[in-house]
């Protein structure tokens, strides 16, 4: 299947406004007889719904929550990145596009981040007339800070809660639609399947979750906004609800899954604690501002920290390691996030790790409070401080800065930050692959779009923080509801889709067996206990780094494993009745399957970007060595049940930017 | 640690719960919520059903989690969801009793589950500002002053738990509305609207069986997002002044 990206013709920078003023438009009389599906109601899916209920179309809404105010997004702690250039510090929208297509590893289409850039301005302007709280500055105008290793202040916050404030904001947009009755909200409605028919994407059959019925409904196109799939890891920073299944009904259909191999993995988490641990839990990359990163150099002290003999107060500075500083002299403790984490895995490897399980590392506010304690102290006139004070004056400096999250930390770990180190540890983050999408956000579906985590477009093989959010809220705001029309105009004169057609009722006995299915087994393992086990097999074979042989294991663990889980699992209660364990359980069988296609991607990748770093492909010093000749392409995968999954390419051409090495020596 | 747990039982809103007690083992380090994936992994091992909880994020923010925990919404912990409290705050031997949140606004769907929508609703009938995609103009065109710009985020940080509800011995909702009505009404942006907003927004909360504040202030003391009762008498003084003060009235549907 040719893979065609659609971009529009034209210079990089006036590609969107021609396209956008030449692209086909939908009357207001036709939008109203025009019926879309947005599945999913986090920035993308929640934003999408509002605007295109505003532009007049009659929109059906979907969330598995109770509430679309719980979509994932809400936990996006930094902020949102613009390039409004407020600070004047040389920000400029193509500075965006080429830190984020760099940030990416040169794994993303052009065209794609350069509209994302230029959008990202609007985001800010419409944010602030929603009224989200943003950080503001004594003059009353919007605040900024410096983010994610880039050389302007361009990120925008509120607190330490920028996601909630951004979700609530689209939250309310869509609140006012619901209101107006231009979005049906279906609440507790899982998306079970992806309805076609005539080779277009035409509906959705969703469960109501509080009754366990099956529901058929139909529409001109569906737009998913289904977030990532961190979880396939079991332990991630996701909240226990993300799954892929949206996507990954969608992918079962024919829809292509790209660069499923591309995971974030966060630096700055709190390590796993023990075999009950639920999820991971973030602290925010700006820590590493003040952090140092470090751990024992002798093994000697690094016993005598875990068998609890000595504290990391103990260990002299010539007895430390600061690994992050000693290999990366330029950037030191601001090195990106996946050379971070990567390099905290080497030490925990080599059996430096500092707590019982050896994988956590130190992450020490001793020298920054030492430093603010004395400047505080010098401001304040007094000129023979004593430790203490300087102590005292630089906690407080430190509190003022972070102390939200001190606290969090010190609520989950039950030590005080301010007088031991953290200990930290990556996790699982954020996913860039995803759905295949053109220029237009449709997949090779036509009718189903993708918008946010769940497509695959604007990262490349590392995303750069600040710009989930931005990403979210750009293609549900300010990009499909334009690009929608592309296929829209189309279908003005398509009625009313029925969803009793026969592909509705098949795909409804599809899901239906399904569940029946999985309720029948009645064995004697939970799914949970099969989620923690996948989990495993993920983070061995397919987390920090991978091989060709374990990537090679892993995919045949995780086709036993599936086995298994279809003969063995058990499932409590029934299917007409609220029952999260079959929720669960749906979402499991999903992730069985992604997690042999992600092994796939990451064994076909014969070269080491981002996110995705193969032992094979290193440089002397153990850094990624891309091979742009081979590999500069985005792998689109085509499922198929019990064969091989079926590579399609799409080569990535760099007109605008050169292919560089990063370094951060 | 050995504990003793006295769960909430119920099958749906149509049928009769009750209590039903469990003993777990948990360890210190365990979140709350943890301790109760424990508890349902080993009701699953001897194929029992297990307790139906909500939760999401687990790190405080999404506003799923929502159970009584020996007495208390979220439990005992000062500003921390239950998702958040960790077992080292619990003794060896103790017995937890665990509820949903009661008001009749919040009917039980299953267990520690209640159904929250009425919240939604709330903010349907006016909790936003009336503006479309690309309506805006910049950013940075109205400065809004810092502290002002603060106080109305330390409103917008509810997370819609229902807490204060579950808190309030009159099942009230003014905790939650009054928040959305601060947050909005002190920005620029959403004085526009006020009159209406919070006129709408009272009318839907009584409409949805929620009760009357009576100043008992146990709201605030259980917001785990420590949400002030100043928003209460903000919203009181708003909607004084705009049933007497302004020609807009807004008549109960």
């Amino acid at each position: 299947m040719p893979l065609k990206a659609n971009s529009p013709e034209g210079t990089l920078d006036d590609k969107w406004t021609k396209y956008r003023s030449t692209m086909n438009l939908v009357a207001p009389n036709n939008k109203r007889r025009i019926d879309i599906i947005v599945v999913g109601t986090g920035l993308a899916g929640a934003a999408a719904a509002a605007t295109l209920g505003e532009l007049g179309y009659n929109v059906k809404a979907f969330t598995f929550h109770d509430s679309p105010r719980r979509a994932h997004s809400i936990a996006a702690q930094g902020g949102i990145n613009a390039a409004k250039n407020y600070q004047n510090d040389g920000d400029s929208v193509f500075r965006l596009f080429y830190d984020t297509i760099k940030g990416g590893d040169y794994r993303s289409r052009e065209s794609n981040v350069h509209r994302l850039a230029e959008v990202s301005r609007n985001i800010i302007d419409q944010c602030v007339a929603q009224g989200v709280p943003f950080a503001r500055e004594y003059g009353g105008l919007l605040a900024n800070r410096s983010f994610g290793g880039v050389q302007v202040s361009r990120t925008f916050y509120a607190k330490g809660q920028t996601g909630q404030q951004l979700l609530l904001g689209a939250y309310q947009a869509l609140s006012r639609q619901i209101s107006l009755g231009n979005v049906e909200m279906y609440n507790r409605h899982e998306m079970l399947d992806l309805v076609i028919e005539d080779g277009k994407a035409r509906g959705i059959i969703a469960r109501n979750l509080l009754t366990g019925k099956l529901e058929r409904f139909g529409a001109h196109c569906v737009v998913l906004g289904t977030g990532g799939y961190g979880n396939v890891f079991y332990l991630s920073t996701n909240a226990m609800g993300s799954n892929v299944s949206a996507a990954w009904r969608a992918t079962k259909r024919g829809a292509l899954m790209a660069n499923p191999c591309y995971t974030q993995i966060h630096p700055t988490c709190i390590p796993v604690s023990g075999e009950y641990q639920s999820k991971l839990t973030l602290m925010s990359e700006s820590l590493r501002n003040d952090g140092r990163v470090w751990v024992p150099a002798h093994k000697e002290d690094v016993m005598a920290i875990r068998e609890k003999r000595m504290s990391a107060k103990d260990i002299p500075e010539d007895r430390r390691d600061y690994y992050l500083e000693r290999r990366y002299p330029a950037f030191g403790n601001l090195v990106p996030r996946d050379v971070a984490s990567r390099a905290a895995k080497v030490a925990c490897d080599e059996g430096f790790g500092v707590n019982k399980t050896g994988l956590a590392v130190f992450l020490d506010f001793a020298s920054a409070i030492q430093r603010y304690g004395k400047t505080e102290a010098h401001s304040n006139g007094i000129h023979n401080p004593d430790p203490k004070k300087i102590e005292e004056l630089g906690k407080k400096v430190i509190e003022a800065k972070y102390g939200n999250l001190f606290e969090m930390y010190e609520k989950i770990t039950g030590e005080n930050p301010y007088d031991v180190p953290m200990k930290i540890f990556p996790a699982v983050h954020y996913t860039m692959g995803g759905l295949w999408v053109d220029y237009n956000l449709e997949t090779n579906i036509p009718g189903l779009f993708a918008l946010g985590e769940c497509n695959f477009s604007d990262h490349g093989a590392n995303r750069l923080g600040a710009s989930a959010l931005m990403q979210g809220l750009a293609d549900g705001y300010f990009v499909i509801p334009y690009t929608i029309g592309q296929f829209l105009s189309k279908e003005i004169r398509t009625p009313k889709i029925n969803s009793d057609a026969p592909a509705f009722m098949e795909a409804e006995k599809d899901v239906d067996g399904r569940l029946k299915k999985l309720l029948s087994i009645n064995g004697s393992q939970s799914v949970e206990s099969f989620h923690r086990r996948l989990g495993l097999i993920m983070w061995e074979y397919c987390g920090m780094s991978r091989n060709a042989e374990g990537l090679q294991k892993g995919r045949k663990l995780i086709q036993e494993l599936r086995a298994e889980f279809w003969k063995d699992v058990f499932v409590p209660g029934s299917d007409d009745e609220f029952n999260p364990e079959l929720e669960k359980a749906t979402r499991v069988a999903d992730f069985l399957e992604l997690g042999e296609l992600m092994m796939v991607d990451a064994l076909d990748r014969n070269e080491s970007c981002g996110g995705h770093f193969r032992e094979e492909y290193q440089s002397e010093e153990g850094e990624a060595l891309r091979r742009d000749d081979e590999y500069a392409y985005v792998a689109a995968w085509e499922w198929v049940d019990g064969g091989d999954p079926v590579l399609h390419r799409e080569d990535l051409e760099f007109e605008n930017v050169e292919l560089k090495t990063r370094s951060y020596k | 640690m050995k504990l003793t747990l006295k769960i909430w039982k119920q099958k749906n809103n149509s049928t009769a719960g009750k209590f039903e007690t469990y003993s777990v083992e948990a360890d210190e380090h365990m979140s709350f919520l943890e301790m109760l994936d424990v508890l349902n992994e080993s009701l699953l091992e001897q194929k029992k059903e297990p307790v139906v909880f909500e939760h999401d994020c687990r790190e405080g923010i999404c506003g799923s989690c929502s159970m009584v925990i020996n007495g208390q919404p979220h439990g005992p912990n000062k500003g921390t969801t239950a998702c958040q409290l960790h077992m080292r705050y619990f003794k060896d031997g103790q017995t937890i009793t665990i509820e949903p949140w009661r008001a009749k606004a919040f009917p039980i769907v299953k267990d520690l589950v209640v159904d929250r929508s009425a919240f939604d609703r709330i903010i349907q009938a006016g909790g936003y500002i009336s503006v479309n995609t690309g309506q805006a103009q910049d950013g940075n065109a109205i400065p809004i002053e810092k502290g002002l710009a603060s106080e109305a985020m330390d409103a917008a940080t509810c997370i819609g738990c229902g807490a204060c509800v579950a808190a309030c011995p009159n099942a009230s909702a003014m905790l939650f509305t009054s928040a959305k009505v601060s947050h909005l009404g002190l920005m620029p942006q959403g004085e526009v609207e006020h009159t209406k907003r919070v006129q709408s927004m009272v009318t839907q909360m009584d409409t949805e069986g929620f009760g009357n504040c009576s100043n008992v202030g146990v709201c605030e003391a259980e917001c785990p997002k420590g949400i002030s009762i100043e928003n209460i008498a903000r919203m009181n003084r708003q909607y004084i002044g705009s049933v007497f003060g302004s020609q807009t009235k807004v008549e109960k549907a």
